[in-house]
């Protein structure tokens, strides 16, 4: 380890891989920025050219603006994915820490059945989920979509989230309950800032496919009141013509979001990893 | 006033039982020891008399009252724990005072009682600061604060020094000796260091496989331990054993001779070849070989031995402590009426 980092071959190799890696990664993104800011003509003739005087335009913007109602699809998958990763995390959390802390009968095995979810997909259930949905009047609200991520993030949640939750200390639980603290503020006040880092984990694991989804939002709830982004932007793609502009830049903006919460979780992460570090 | 009362005290993780039958009474202001190899069930024990762990059977009192079920918080116990165990997000006056407030007691005697442990701990310099930015003694005289501060019946201390190093574990321990004088307040201190019972307690509980071998004082275990385990545990280095044919008098199954009652004679009856020697300027360790089985002897000075070199080592025969064959001890008197 320590001799690897002194090889200027090996630093060289490690820094090119993952430099190369980064290229690979961003280049997509990068390819959809450039051209939703290029007229239609310019984006088919050249698609790797970063727009110049003549071939800037902003009409894939304009017509994003101008078309339906953008800021409420913005608003409605932000809504979505915010209450859906909270919900993850609270009962995530909470799960974790009885399968994690208490010995009761059945423990083992009601771990197993709650981390089962992660081998089966929601969406076989699609049917189902819908019938329920319909029956409890859910249909077109966006609690529908919150109530389905929310039971697809849960199994890898509490998966994740137990294993941590048996790192923290006993002592320091023992120390709170010596104390009188209640088990509520033992599990919000000293159990959940130590495990913050894990919680960010399982936020950024989740948060992506939430935003990302078309499937639900298209089953669950397509009225215009309540289509995500990622549903909202389809009135561009059609069978024949394809606004490829407007396509571009509402993708553009879709990224900015999710940039931020992305942020603000992998911020947690690493003061997480370095409080621990410097320990 | 008794402090402390268990009364036929068992513990079981399923099929396991880790406490067997435990009897303990432990006076106002006595300092008791819980000592034992790892996994004697001493921290278990510690545990279910902090309510941490409920007892399968059996009865806890403290303060002479019951308190089988009543949680932590309402028992009249403070606990000091291995890992320090200290809230990480409050700074040090929080992590004493968190108690007190749970308890809803006034801002005057909280401050009052902080300014008390902090003076008697030196902490007032750190009052402010963050768990993360104290060294380890610093934070574990923080947790022996936040034990102080709540004024206890009886404090309980889980193995408090074992993540110290050695000059500081020395310290701590006179600390907590003095502390345990000024306050005169109960303590049960769990340790699996027969050094740390041995300078710190006044009554010592030797417990073994969840059942206690023996309780008594410092002195009384060294001097008069009631089986090989206790004479073996205690003093260190730690008793040699022999076969009783070893050597032609008093009886029994297996006789012990403490390292520093072995001394250098030129008619000693064990005869044993050098394979170490440890020189500790007052005192020097030989570590040799009779045959198949190493003895230990404390020599008082310095000498100059070889490894390799013949030895003849004697003992004053009331210095040996006779064992049967379950390793029970066996007194003088009974040895004389078996043979």
């Amino acid at each position: 380890m320590h001799r690897a980092r002194k090889n200027p071959f090996n630093t060289m190799g490690m820094h090119g891989a993952l430099i190369l890696y980064t290229l690979i990664a961003l280049f997509p993104v990068f390819v959809i920025l450039v051209n939703s800011f290029k007229a239609r003509k310019a984006i088919f003739r050249e698609p790797l050219a970063l727009p110049d005087s003549e071939s800037f335009s902003l009409i894939g913007y304009q017509t994003v603006m101008r078309q339906g109602d953008f800021f409420l699809y913005f608003q409605n998958s932000m809504i979505v994915t915010v209450a859906s990763l909270f919900f993850i995390l609270l009962f995530g959390a909470m799960a974790a820490y009885a399968l994690a802390e208490y010995r009761f009968k059945g423990n083992l095995l009601l771990g197993l059945y709650l981390a089962l979810g992660i081998m089966i997909p929601i969406r076989i259930g699609t049917v189902a989920i819908l019938e329920m949905m319909v029956a409890t009047g859910l249909v077109n609200t966006l609690w529908a979509l919150i109530l389905v991520y929310t039971a697809q993030g849960l199994p890898l949640a509490v998966f994740i989230l137990s294993e941590f939750m048996r790192q923290v200390s006993d002592d320091l639980k023992n120390a709170g309950r010596v104390d009188g603290l209640s088990e509520y503020t033992i599990f919000f006040r000293l159990v959940l800032p130590l495990v913050r880092p894990a919680m960010a984990t399982v936020a950024v694991f989740n948060m992506i496919p939430i935003w990302n989804d078309l499937w639900f939002p298209l089953i669950l709830a397509p009225s215009e009141e309540t289509k995500t982004l990622t549903l909202g932007s389809q009135v561009f793609i059609g069978q024949f013509v394809t606004d490829w502009n407007a396509v571009l830049s509402a993708l553009s903006m879709a990224i900015l979001p999710v940039l931020i919460l992305y942020v603000i979780f992998s911020r947690q992460l690493i003061r997480g990893i370095t409080s621990g570090a410097v320990k | 006033m008794t402090a402390l009362k268990l009364t036929n005290v068992n513990k079981s993780f399923g099929e396991v039982q880790v406490l067997k039958n435990i009897n303990l009474e432990v006076e106002e202001g006595e300092f008791v020891v819980f000592v034992g190899p790892s996994g004697c069930g001493k921290s278990t024990l510690l545990r279910v008399i902090a309510g941490l762990e409920d007892a399968t059977s059996g009865e806890v009192a403290i303060g002479e009252q019951v308190v089988n079920l009543m949680p932590p918080s309402k028992r009249g116990i403070a606990m000091v724990f291995q890992s320090y165990a200290l809230y990480p997000h409050l700074n040090v006056r929080g992590n004493m005072t968190l108690a007190l407030k749970q308890e809803k007691q006034p801002k005057s005697l909280i401050e009052e009682r902080v300014v008390k442990a902090s003076r008697m701990l030196n902490l007032e310099p750190y009052i402010d600061r963050y768990p993360s930015e104290l060294s380890g003694g610093q934070r574990q005289r923080v947790a022996i604060g936040r034990a102080i501060v709540r004024e206890p019946k009886l404090f309980l201390f889980d193995e408090p020094l074992s993540n110290l190093d050695a000059a500081l574990r020395m310290n701590t321990r006179i600390e907590i000796a003095n502390l345990h004088r000024q306050l005169g307040a109960s303590m049960i201190y769990v340790t699996h260091d027969q050094t740390e019972a041995m300078t710190l307690a006044d009554r010592i509980v030797v417990l073994r496989d969840g059942r206690v071998e023996q309780i008594g004082s410092p002195m009384e275990l060294y001097n008069d331990p009631s089986n090989q385990f206790v004479a073996g545990f205690l003093g260190s280095p730690s008793m040699n054993f022999f076969p009783s044919d070893f050597v032609h008098e008093g009886g029994g199954h297996t006789f012990g001779v403490r390292p520093e009652d072995l001394n250098l004679a030129e008619d000693g009856a064990l005869v044993a070849k050098v394979s170490h020697v440890e020189q500790l300027g007052a005192d020097t360790n030989v570590i040799a070989q009779i045959d198949d089985l190493q003895i230990t002897a404390r020599l008082f000075g310095q000498h100059s031995i070889e490894e390799g070199q013949e030895l003849r080592f004697g003992f004053k025969p009331e210095k040996a402590y006779h064992f049967d064959r379950d390793g029970l001890r066996l007194r003088q008197s009974n040895i004389q009426g078996s043979s």
